[in-house]
């Protein structure tokens, strides 16, 4: 392994001291861990953090990790290199008992290094039996990945090259990490949310039973203009006030290229206009194109010259019945 | 060490094209047939079919059992919590669903 192992300081990222109970410990990580898990919390790095409170809880929980962890990590800091120590790789053998599936490929390698790959090795989690559950033959578990694109991808379809990091045991019976590279045609109207399945692309199967699938899950790039609810794309478009009172053609940007708008007379702010068809292309499962909607946004000049400021004078004594907190009068 | 393969694989969409069976929701999910028939009896997933054993998921329910898997897992909740967060959870996504459909301005 040629690359620095960085220190990692659990103690520090449970918030405990080092000298915390169990219960101090446990309490700490379910606090952190509701804050944090990705399905609840919106913190931008909400799953970063998540795989590092889960990954300082799974080291600290278990008294023999703990302590292993205590006699190797004296005098580091967080972020530090990590040297191990001379007698390493005899000294921490574990019960490896096969607990929580947690994903070990997700684990810091300072982690990896310490406690191994975990013991199912199977990534994310769902492997029952596993590569090294004994010798009955078993289907190999499906496994799991996120993948992130641009609205335009989904609008267009996409090929996306994609690396899973794989964990196994090489013949020493040293964890190991190898990458492997899928190239994956994205089709065009996916939505967020939704999974992709690549059938056979999970993990091999045992006893000539066959490979599991590989489910990616699709997230859509926020986009600085456009914004996805499912099929639909809402975008904002600013228009000036005789643009909105009097009616215009105006040019909208979409994702496929830019359309002229039909914005009708005396429209109020806020007005959705349709673009029928405009959303996420329809899929070839038979799921309908989403709509794009555009909402005016009514801008309001402000007035710097005397002219500008005549202009909106004339407006008032062109409205001499214009009662904009009539409805609040008693 | 990558090895690449020459080849492009075309992804199946699951939500439009795939259907479930228990077994093959369960390996997908990896919760156990039991703690899909507590999400079912829950109301959380709800089948085609009158017997575990003919019960058809849509695509969809792969999104909810992972998403019940997660947090029976990670936050140690039991049935009945997750039932709760998953249905807040939905909430949460509508509100913002309409959220993104109001002017932001």
């Amino acid at each position: 392994m040629g690359a620095t192992i960085q220190f990692q300081d659990y103690y520090a990222t449970l918030g405990v001291e080092q000298s915390a109970t169990p219960d101090q410990i446990k309490r700490a990580f379910r606090k952190l861990a509701r804050k944090y898990h990705p399905d609840v919390s919106k913190e931008p790095d909400a799953e970063a953090r998540f795989k590092e409170v889960a990954e300082a809880y799974k080291a600290l929980k278990d008294p023999e990790k703990r302590a292993a962890y205590d006699q190797v990590g004296r005098g580091y800091s967080k972020g530090q290199a990590f040297d191990p120590p001379p007698d390493w790789g005899s000294g921490f053998a574990y019960s490896g008992r096969g607990d929580e599936a947690g994903d070990g490929a997700d684990f810091s390698d300072f982690f990896s290094s310490l406690f191994g790959r975990g013991n199912g090795a199977a990534a994310n989690g769902h492997a029952r039996g596993g590569p090294f559950g004994g010798t009955a033959a078993a289907q190999g578990a499906d496994r799991h990945a996120r993948i992130a694109i641009d609205l335009e991808d989904a609008y267009r379809g996409a090929s996306r090259t994609i690396t899973l990091r794989i964990p196994a045991i090489d013949a020493q019976g040293r964890a190991a990490v190898h990458e492997r590279q899928l190239a994956v045609n994205i089709p065009r109207g996916v939505r967020a949310g939704q999974h992709l399945r690549l059938a056979g692309q999970g993990s091999a199967g045992s006893g000539g039973l066959p490979a599991g699938d590989l489910y990616l899950e699709i997230a859509i790039n926020p986009h600085a203009r456009f914004r996805v609810d499912g099929a639909d794309v809402y975008m904002d478009l600013p228009v000036a006030p005789w643009e909105a009172a009097l009616g215009a053609m105006v040019a909208a940007p979409t994702p496929e290229g830019t359309v002229q708008i039909t914005v009708p007379p005396g429209s109020a702010p806020g007005r959705k206009l349709r673009l029928r068809g405009r959303g996420l292309p329809g899929t070839a499962a038979g799921a309908a194109p989403g709509n794009m909607y555009v909402l005016l946004a009514v801008g309001i000049p402000r007035p710097h010259t005397d002219a500008e400021k005549a202009a909106y004078a004339d407006m008032a004594r062109a409205f001499p019945h214009y009662a904009p907190r009539g409805a609040m009068e008693a | 060490m990558a090895q690449i393969t020459g080849y492009i694989f075309d992804a199946v969409v699951v939500e439009g094209d795939t259907a479930f069976t228990l077994p093959a929701l369960c390996r997908a999910c990896g919760l156990d047939s039991k703690q899909l028939m507590a999400l079912v009896a829950e109301g959380v997933l709800d089948p085609a079919g009158h017997s575990p054993q003919d019960w058809v998921f849509g695509g969809q329910s792969l999104r909810t059992a992972l998403a019940a898997q997660r947090l029976m897992q990670d936050l140690e909740m039991d049935m009945s919590g997750v039932a709760m967060v998953l249905d807040l959870l939905g909430e949460i996504a509508s509100l913002r669903s309409q959220l993104s459909r109001s002017c932001t301005r």
